[in-house]
């Protein structure tokens, strides 16, 4: 189902009734949301605010905040790169750059074709295992140059 | 009859190819005509061996391992599952002496069940806490936890039986109780194994929580960078309400308690008990003010029993052994069991459960092996972001929590990160800085305003600019934020800064 076939406003409506009458549902409602479009929309907020009785600048607020929810459009995939120490202690910081360098993009942009957006992550708890990455909900470790290269040749493969 | 496989369902494993090989062992079985029945079984937290396949034979279980997913076409031609000559075989798993030699307590049951099995929970003693507790006074369990000695096991160390009295001896129309499962120290993962190899484990102990304190409604915050955990957790959470151990009657009792999971959002600082209540509520997770405690006014202003869940967990091993079975695993005034994890550049990384007391020396070198790069190990960072960079000359210190205060340093959650020698000390402190920065939830000045400032001033370092005097700035600053700065983020940050300047100053161009 995309979003045009159905309004925001009902998808909204469907996401607070799913959480109706729980304790401090924001977080619930805008990963429900964002499950959904992949996205929150700015034109969601007012609608937020109404089924919520929270304020605009509230939602946005929460938002804002939280380095998971995003406003705008991410690509098909998400990749996000470990930033933390342990995998700093086995190359992290050169993954990072090959990362960038390989998509062509920084941290919090999308390629140009719309595939991947790249994020940085703090920990994905594959310490032992490091350095790890993760594309949607699947978690890499060890990743090399190498093998980050053969995952993004494989999803460039799929699309 | 079918022959029992064992894959892991474990997050490591997965990132290591274990989906992959349950299905290529599947395969491989299906074409030999071989009869096997694969069961996703929790990670034993011997890492460096995953993906970990045991297969039960008459003689137990016997182990291979790290089996990637090319490896399983030949272990099959070496006879798998059957007896197997093959460079993999480990023998018997409980002759693996990396495993053997610890002692689980905690993590008794990772990787000998199938999470999600009630039946394999209940063959292993689960939920004999809980049934103990339901026959007890909610003093009496308060009680039987303040004996156990049990610190939280989040990185503060407080006495859960202390905090648990606190919110019993509140009255309120509602209580609550909530899971602190925001691991986000990197080099930690013991929750998050915990979580996806024993999770009624959790559920166990919060439950007792619950009913020690009376709390009828619990949560479990739990940060979205953990997806399988997320499955494992809701897929348990139904199972357990489904089959009574969750829900009103409570096992046929008169008792009610409700587990409801929730997701975080990327934001670190919500692994701080305050921050994360406001999450919780729907809000922006901003640091509180203690006091109030959240023990008196924690979500939504009721009595809050925050613990993390390595903490709850233990309950259910307190209730079901009793108080002196826990306290008499100690040494000290740390009381039962050292969860530590090997992380970052080492050849043996993984979760080792053993007595406190060990020293970080021996369990890195023995237990870790080393680097996996194999140089030098040069600095250990131990207790997470905000812990201390320790050099060769304080591995010797004891793992608990008195003997690491003593030299400034923390336990913290008990994660252990090793570099080796081309490790630059003044990135590490710039990335501590950096880090607080990113994640400081802009509260309190000195964190929000001084970890930016950090990281200007340790540019200025490096590049050699007025050296003598930005470290001075640099020093100034620390205390700042030491002293204005409500929570651990702000008022550690400058322990791994500091730390990195002190006993590694060549790399700050001494």
């Amino acid at each position: 189902m995309n979003a045009s076939a159905v309004s925001l406003g009902e998808i909204v409506e469907a996401a607070v009734e799913s959480h109706r009458g729980k304790v401090g549902a924001l977080l619930p409602v805008l990963h429900a949301i964002q499950d959904k479009l992949g996205h929150i929309p700015r034109d969601s907020v007012p609608f937020i605010a109404r089924a919520m009785n929270l304020s605009r600048a509230e939602i946005h607020g929460v938002m804002n905040f939280y380095h998971d929810f995003r406003s705008e459009p991410g690509g098909e995939h998400t990749i996000q790169v470990c930033r933390a120490e342990a995998c700093q202690a086995m190359g992290s910081r050169e993954l990072e750059l090959h990362a960038r360098d390989r998509l062509g993009i920084d941290f919090g942009e999308t390629t140009p074709d719309g595939l991947i957006s790249l994020e940085p992550v703090y920990c994905l708890g594959n310490c032992a295992c490091s350095p790890s990455i993760r594309i949607n909900d699947d978690i890499h470790a060890r990743v090399s140059a190498e093998s980050f290269d053969e995952l993004i040749s494989r999803l460039e493969a799929e699309d | 009859m079918a022959v029992r496989v064992y894959v892991p369902r474990d997050a490591t494993a997965c990132a290591l190819g274990a989906d992959e090989v349950a299905e290529r062992i599947r395969d491989g079985a299906a074409g030999r005509g071989i009869d096997v029945e694969v069961i996703r079984n929790g990670s034993r937290g011997a890492f460096w061996l995953e993906p970990l396949v045991e297969v039960e034979t008459d003689q137990g279980r016997m182990a291979f391992g790290p089996v990637a997913p090319i490896e399983v076409p030949g272990l099959f031609e070496a006879g798998f599952p059957g007896d197997a000559d093959h460079r993999l075989s480990l023998g018997a798993v409980e002759g693996i002496d990396w495993l053997a030699s610890q002692q689980r307590l905690t993590f008794a049951r990772a990787g000998w069940t199938d999470p999600l099995s009630l039946e394999d929970y209940r063959d292993t003693g689960g939920f004999k806490g809980l049934e103990r507790a339901l026959q007890m006074e909610p003093q009496a369990i308060v009680d039987e936890i303040k004996e156990s000695g049990l610190r939280g096991r989040g990185g503060a160390a407080f006495p859960t039986g202390i905090k648990w009295q606190t919110v019993l001896d509140t009255s309120a129309d509602q209580k609550y109780i909530v899971c602190n499962a925001d691991e986000g120290d990197s080099g930690t993962f013991a929750d998050r194994l915990l979580m996806e190899a024993d999770p009624y484990q959790l559920i166990e102990g919060m439950t007792i929580a619950g009913l020690a304190v009376g709390a009828s409604e619990g949560y479990i915050y739990l940060r979205s960078e953990y997806p399988h955990c997320k499955s494992v957790l809701s897929d348990a959470i139904d199972r357990a309400s489904q089959a009574g151990y969750l829900g009103e009657n409570l096992c046929g009792s008169r008792n009610v308690f409700r587990i409801e999971l929730r997701i975080g959002a990327g934001a670190y600082i919500c692994g701080e008990e305050t921050s994360l209540l406001d999450s919780l509520e729907g809000k922006r997770g901003l640091v509180r003010f203690k006091p109030p405690v959240p023990a008196v006014e924690g979500l939504m202003g009721k009595p809050t029993a925050v613990n993390n869940v390595l903490s709850l967990a233990a309950a259910s091993t307190v209730l079901a052994q009793g108080a002196a079975f826990y306290r008499d695993f100690g040494t000290g005034r740390s009381r039962g069991t050292l969860t530590v994890q090997l992380a970052g550049n080492i050849k043996r990384g993984g979760l080792v459960e053993i007595p406190f007391g060990e020293t970080l020396r021996e369990l890195v070198e023995g237990y870790g092996g080393g680097t996996a790069s194999g140089r030098p190990v040069r600095s250990i960072q131990v207790g997470g972001p905000l812990g201390t960079y320790l050099p060769e000359s304080h591995w010797d210190v004891a793992l608990d929590y008195e003997a690491l205060a003593e030299i400034g340093g923390m336990l913290g959650h008990g994660g252990v990160v090793v570099f080796d020698d081309t490790v630059d000390m003044a990135q590490q402190a710039r990335f501590a800085m950096e880090f607080c920065a990113v994640e400081s939830c802009g509260k309190c000045t000195p964190c929000r305003v001084g970890s930016v400032r950090g990281v200007e001033v340790i540019d200025r370092v490096i590049a050699g600019q007025d050296r003598e005097f930005n470290l001075e700035v640099l020093d100034d600053l620390c205390d700042t934020m030491i002293e204005g700065s409500l929570c651990a983020m702000g008022g550690l940050t400058p322990l791994p800064v500091r730390s990195a300047i002190m006993h590694f100053p060549e790399d700050f161009g001494d």
